[in-house]
């Protein structure tokens, strides 16, 4: 499932005095099967873009018929998420939402049930066209619990309150593929985690985006989160798509994400201090490939210069 | 111990042991350390080592269950304290939606000062104070469910500061932040820190913010395995992975380029690895 975004805007509480434009005509398009990382600082109008992509905020023209003659500065918004067209009032929201699972900030925090199977469960259920059979709600629980790595056998019958905080984490995650979504949206998955924690929760949508769902998209801040994970990344600022490119890309030109307010990867940080001293390399920015490019300039310089590179790649 | 020294000490810890439950395995176990008044302390260590802990145990939210623990000299065990010890130790948590109590920001970071019964024309100076500290002056009035996370974050901040606490304790308060979000708050701290010597005890998962501090205590299933100056303790790499501390990015990156051949220092800062690596690439050979 693609998903496909035009002229997507949204507005705060319009017509009262609170009123605030997140979005100011949004144009982006996911491929399936990318791994995808959207950044922007707060306010930046991500979470309220990722909350259109299951209907949790419906497309302004899904709510107020789009009028020609009113709105005749705007083109008309479009939001088609595989076979769903989410400006349709008629729209199927009940199926997509099955197909895009959302996971929350800090989704710990929405454990609800008495035991784990039941807080797993209750995804399934809910978006079930008709009640599964008992069977295939323990086989689909069962599966959900041990691809996020824990073991069903152990945590099914107890109270999810009893875990540990990485433990919550994965059990939400749980509830929510356990639809089997084609999309996994999540906001800041690794937050507030330990940096051994952070870690695992990155190889476990590694293996999600292998083994389950089809196209994985983070909100982050981390920007080595996105410079070590993402296929694309989506710049947002002001309500609007920045920049949409591959994170090589992005971190080459460091300074426009500065001034934007926005943090640079580590290696992108390090490679611009190195060409102030006059040694360029260009990497990927992930940090294995820093360390290649680098450690190949030195196998270079001490081959005695065999070749007569002048250290430059 | 002498009158003296009780007095410049903010916070000790004497032998503390904690459980939570009977049959759980101490989360804190035997831990002793103490905090100068004015110190800036990190405490870091993995999930579950102990640190939330030792936090609330430190204003009395959470009894000892052995051990004697005292804030500025009193005994935090002792109900009478109770009220004294919180008006000088202030918690900051991590996620600021558990911490408004109004739908008014100026009613929230009041709460406090209200609560222990600060004089009425006073509350609003506070609250002009706390909120320019913070940098919310402009959002006094506004209602905290229309805030950003971050900015949430500064209110309840704001709300600690209200009570004019002689420590600040953050108890991972910026990990829901966005990086210049973090930037803001740790700015805020250490202005509270050198400027009012306030202080601070801060939990913190990210090395950036624990190499501000004056020093690190490092905790391990709930005990005291290491202490010391940051920068020490950030470069010994393989004491950080035997408490199940992951090597911070750019210690990984240097260790890399060490097995690799590469002569070069542990640095701990972007510009210290350049300098490394360049002047190694371009020394005469």
């Amino acid at each position: 499932m693609d998903i496909i975004a035009k002229n997507i805007t949204h507005t705060y509480n319009e017509g009262s005095p609170f009123s605030s434009a997140a979005l100011k005509g949004v144009d982006l398009t996911i491929r399936e099967g990318e791994f995808f990382g959207i950044i922007g600082h707060t306010g930046s109008g991500k979470s309220t873009f990722v909350q259109h992509l299951n209907a949790l905020i419906r497309v302004y023209t899904a709510e107020k018929k789009y009028n020609p003659k009113k709105d005749k500065n705007t083109e008309k918004p479009v939001l088609q998420i595989g076979e769903f067209d989410l400006t349709d009032k008629k729209c199927d929201f009940n199926a997509l939402r099955a197909k895009v699972g959302m996971v929350f900030q800090y989704p710990e925090y929405q454990l609800f049930a008495e035991t784990v199977f039941e807080d797993v469960v209750f995804g399934l259920r809910n978006f079930a066209k008709e009640k599964p059979t008992k069977e295939a709600e323990e086989a689909a629980v069962q599966q959900a619990i041990e691809i996020v790595g824990l073991d069903y056998a152990d945590v099914k019958d107890k109270s999810p309150f009893d875990l540990s905080g990485g433990q919550k984490r994965r059990v939400a995650i749980a509830g929510v593929i356990v639809t089997h979504p084609e999309i996994l949206v999540l906001d800041e998955p690794a937050a507030g985690l330990d940096p051994i924690g952070k870690r695992e929760i990155m190889e476990l949508l590694h293996k999600l985006h292998r083994d389950w769902c089809r196209t994985i998209i983070v909100v982050s801040h981390d920007m080595d989160e996105i410079s070590e994970n993402c296929s694309r990344v989506a710049v947002f600022s002001e309500g609007k798509v920045f920049k949409c490119c591959t994170p090589q890309e992005l971190f080459r030109h460091s300074e426009e994400l500065e001034a934007l307010g926005l943090d640079i990867p580590l290696t992108a940080k390090v490679q611009r201090a190195l060409a102030e001293r006059g040694v360029e390399i260009e990497t990927d920015f992930t940090r294995d490939d820093f360390i290649a490019k680098v450690s190949a300039l030195f196998r270079k310089k001490t081959d005695k210069g065999d070749d007569g590179s002048c250290g430059k790649m | 111990m002498d009158m003296q020294e009780t007095e410049s000490v903010a916070v000790r810890f004497e032998n503390v042991k904690f459980k939570y439950d009977q049959n759980s395995r101490y989360a804190l176990n035997n831990v002793s350390f103490s905090v100068k008044e004015g110190e800036f302390v990190a405490l870091i260590g993995h999930n579950g080592s102990g640190k939330s802990t030792t936090a609330r145990l430190i204003n009395g939210l959470l009894e000892a269950t052995s051990g004697k623990i005292t804030v500025f000299g009193k005994d935090v065990s002792d109900k009478k304290n109770l009220f004294e010890v919180r008006k000088s130790a202030g918690i900051v948590f991590q996620n600021p939606d558990n911490q408004m109590v109004s739908s008014i920001v100026e009613d929230d970071v009041a709460f406090g000062p209200e609560n222990i019964g600060v004089p009425r024309e006073e509350i609003g100076e506070r609250i002009e104070w706390a909120l320019s500290v913070v940098g919310m002056t402009a959002y006094r009035n506004s209602s905290p469910a229309r805030l950003s996370g971050g900015q949430k974050q500064r209110i309840a901040i704001a709300g600690v500061l209200a009570i004019k606490p002689k420590i600040l304790i953050l108890d991972e308060s910026t990990a829901m932040l966005d990086p210049k979000g973090r930037k803001e708050i740790m700015d805020v701290v250490l202005r509270l820190n050198k400027e009012e010597k306030m202080t601070v005890i801060m939990i913190t998962h990210f090395m950036e913010e624990a190499l501000l501090a004056d020093r690190t205590v490092v905790l391990n299933r709930g005990k005291i395995v290491l202490e010391g100056e940051p920068q020490d303790i950030f470069k010994n790499s393989e004491l950080l992975e035997t408490y199940n501390l992951s090597l911070p990015g750019i210690g990984y990156i240097c260790k890399q380029l060490q097995k690799n051949g590469m002569a070069i220092r542990d640095c701990l800062y972007p510009e210290e690895l350049a300098e490394e690596i360049a002047s190694l690439l371009q020394e005469e050979s």
